[in-house]
């Protein structure tokens, strides 16, 4: 193995520390007994099960899961018909390049103007139906908004690399178009369609910018809970959820890994 | 259009393999026009629109959001919104090239681990990046509280009254933006590190180059690709960060994202709000088109 200049590995270890001290901080303050100042004043998990009988906190993680689910489902069969709508079919180069654009303008749109133009455009389209009300509905219209491009990428890279070999011979043997989807092309694209999905997931959870912009007062995510609780002031509680929050992401991450390795 | 023409195995007409192309794309195009594009043509026309003096809208065509924007307004010339947008500029380049700065060790000393454990401190990398945004903003509250070393270090040097934590100010929203976007930047850096070769470096050693040289002319154009990635995800997203500004930085040093968010939340003035945002739209814009000019070979994604 190469040798490094210790210069590098002492710059690479303040770098980490850099990034986790914070978060460290988070986690051992949740479990200090002490509600206000940051003396430490012995270890409790009272916080922790304060947090499970807190009403509003539960609320906002079943909002934050009612709105990750249902947003990834839909953006999950979205995303998956629009990859191979978009890879499968001789559409002329100028109407490729009009898709391809489409496709990753939420990539590079900044998330800020994405939110003011769903707030303008909810605010327009309440004058029609109520049904445009800032509340779950339209958090999860954003949401949807925004991951189906990432799912339809990564469907397509997975459908690029398995090739066209396979449904050639599909057809060859005289496989029609709904036995070919359900027999040859989604078990092919599952690892892609699931890879898809889950990043479709851990977006929306880790989401702030287009709820922020969309919520309802009743329709408060874990980020906006906590984004509204520390401008009034950090409490050990707060920090107790975020450490939960840390943690499943982790779990979430691990699981990730697992899958897309093997 | 009738003719036979065989498409990968089938049978078919360009006709028939058009309509079943547009059943697949139909449904999403359809979403992504109606809740991307149309909302985004909204937000253009609005930003010509004027703010009733409720907030509510009025459709009359005006260029006064644009002039407001530019710092003239009835009690004459301001250049407030104009260092807010230069600010936000100079913001993103500094953390990106701070950014960029830590994770090029950091990237050589994760690819020289060995093999077994190499990963592990890759994860070490993955899991801030996908971290909720707000809780990584909010821990650095800690960390600058007045009863910690940093603080207490800017008071002994006479930089802070005593007892007052070391936010918000400019220092809290560089260190903020640094430690959102230092993964962005080192995860794709990484890729490119990993696949490096070695053997060009060698050759520039053994050259008697300079380790200025070296890393010039050996190193970086090898992991310009993952570089360039990196750049992108960080610059334009960090030109309209809201989160670590507001948490960090207050009313003493606004981005343009905190500006955006003040005309649709606050202040109610959505017109105004629309014209600045297309501001950011333009900025993105122009650093992704000068960006590109300078690096023909990028890729995105």
């Amino acid at each position: 193995m190469r040798k490094l200049h210790p210069v590098i590995s002492v710059l690479s270890m303040l770098t980490l520390a850099f990034l986790y001290v914070p978060l460290l901080a988070v986690a051992i303050f949740s479990v200090n007994a002490t509600r206000y100042g940051l003396a430490w004043r012995g270890f409790t998990l009272n916080w922790y099960i304060k947090l499970f009988h807190n009403e509003v906190i539960l609320n906002a993680a079943w909002n934050s899961l009612v709105l990750a689910v249902v947003s990834t489902l839909a953006a999950t069969i979205l995303g998956t018909a629009l990859a191979i709508g978009i890879d499968r079919f001789p559409w002329t180069k100028k109407l490729g390049t009009t898709l391809d654009l489409l496709l990753h303008l939420p990539v590079v749109v900044p998330d800020i103007i994405f939110a003011a133009a769903l707030v303008v455009a909810f605010g327009l389209l309440r004058m029609l139906s109520s049904f445009f009300e800032p509340g779950l509905l339209n958090m999860i219209i954003g949401h949807i908004t925004f991951q189906v491009s990432f799912v339809a990428l990564v469907v397509r890279s997975r459908l690029v690399g398995i090739g066209r070999d396979v449904e050639e011979a599909a057809r060859d043997l005289f496989a029609d178009t709904p036995y070919l989807l359900r027999k040859v092309m989604l078990p092919l694209l599952v690892p892609g369609i699931v890879a898809g999905a889950m990043l479709a997931f851990t977006l929306s959870l880790d989401d702030f910018v287009i709820s922020f912009f969309t919520a309802g007062p009743d329709s408060v995510t874990l980020p906006l809970f906590i984004y509204a609780a520390v401008r009034r002031g950090v409490t050990p509680q707060i920090h107790a959820l975020s450490t939960l929050v840390l943690m499943t992401t982790v779990i979430l991450i691990i699981g990730m890994e697992r899958f897309t390795r093997d | 259009m009738n003719e036979l023409i065989i498409w990968y195995g089938e049978l078919t007409t360009p006709r028939r393999l058009t309509r079943r192309g547009l059943k697949f794309l139909g449904v999403g195009m359809l979403w992504i026009l109606l809740f991307l594009v149309l909302p985004g043509l909204v937000l253009v026309a609005v930003s010509f629109a004027t703010r009733g003096s409720y907030g509510q809208l009025e459709w009359s065509f005006t260029l006064e959001n644009y002039k407001r924007l530019t710092g003239f307004s009835v009690f004459g010339w301001t250049a407030d919104y104009m260092i807010i947008l230069w600010r936000s500029v100079w913001v993103a380049f500094v953390t990106c090239l701070a950014a960029v700065i830590l994770s090029y060790p950091l990237c050589f000393f994760i690819c020289s681990r060995p093999e077994r454990t190499r990963y592990l401190w890759l994860m070490l990398v993955v899991i801030p990046f996908w971290t909720n945004m707000v809780i990584r903003t909010y821990a650095w509250f800690l960390i600058l509280a007045p009863e910690f070393p940093p603080a207490r270090i800017a008071h002994f040097f006479g930089f802070l009254p005593p007892n007052t934590p070391l936010y918000p100010n400019a220092f809290a929203v560089y260190i903020g933006m640094v430690t959102i976007f230092l993964p962005f930047v080192a995860l794709p850096l990484y890729s490119s590190v990993e696949r490096l070769d070695w053997s060009l470096v060698e050759a520039a050693q053994d050259l008697y180059a300079s380790r200025t040289r070296v890393f010039l002319q050996a190193i970086l154009p090898q992991t310009m690709p993952g570089l360039s990635v990196g750049i992108i995800l960080t610059f334009v997203p960090a030109m309209g960060m809201f989160v670590v500004p507001d948490l960090l930085g207050g009313a003493k040093y606004m981005l343009v994202g905190n500006l955006i968010e003040q005309q649709f939340g606050a202040s109610r003035d959505w017109p105004f709000g629309a014209a600045v945002s297309m501001a950011l739209m333009l900025l993105t814009m122009v650093s992704l088109y000068l960006y590109r000019r300078k690096h023909k070979e990028m890729q995105i994604v």
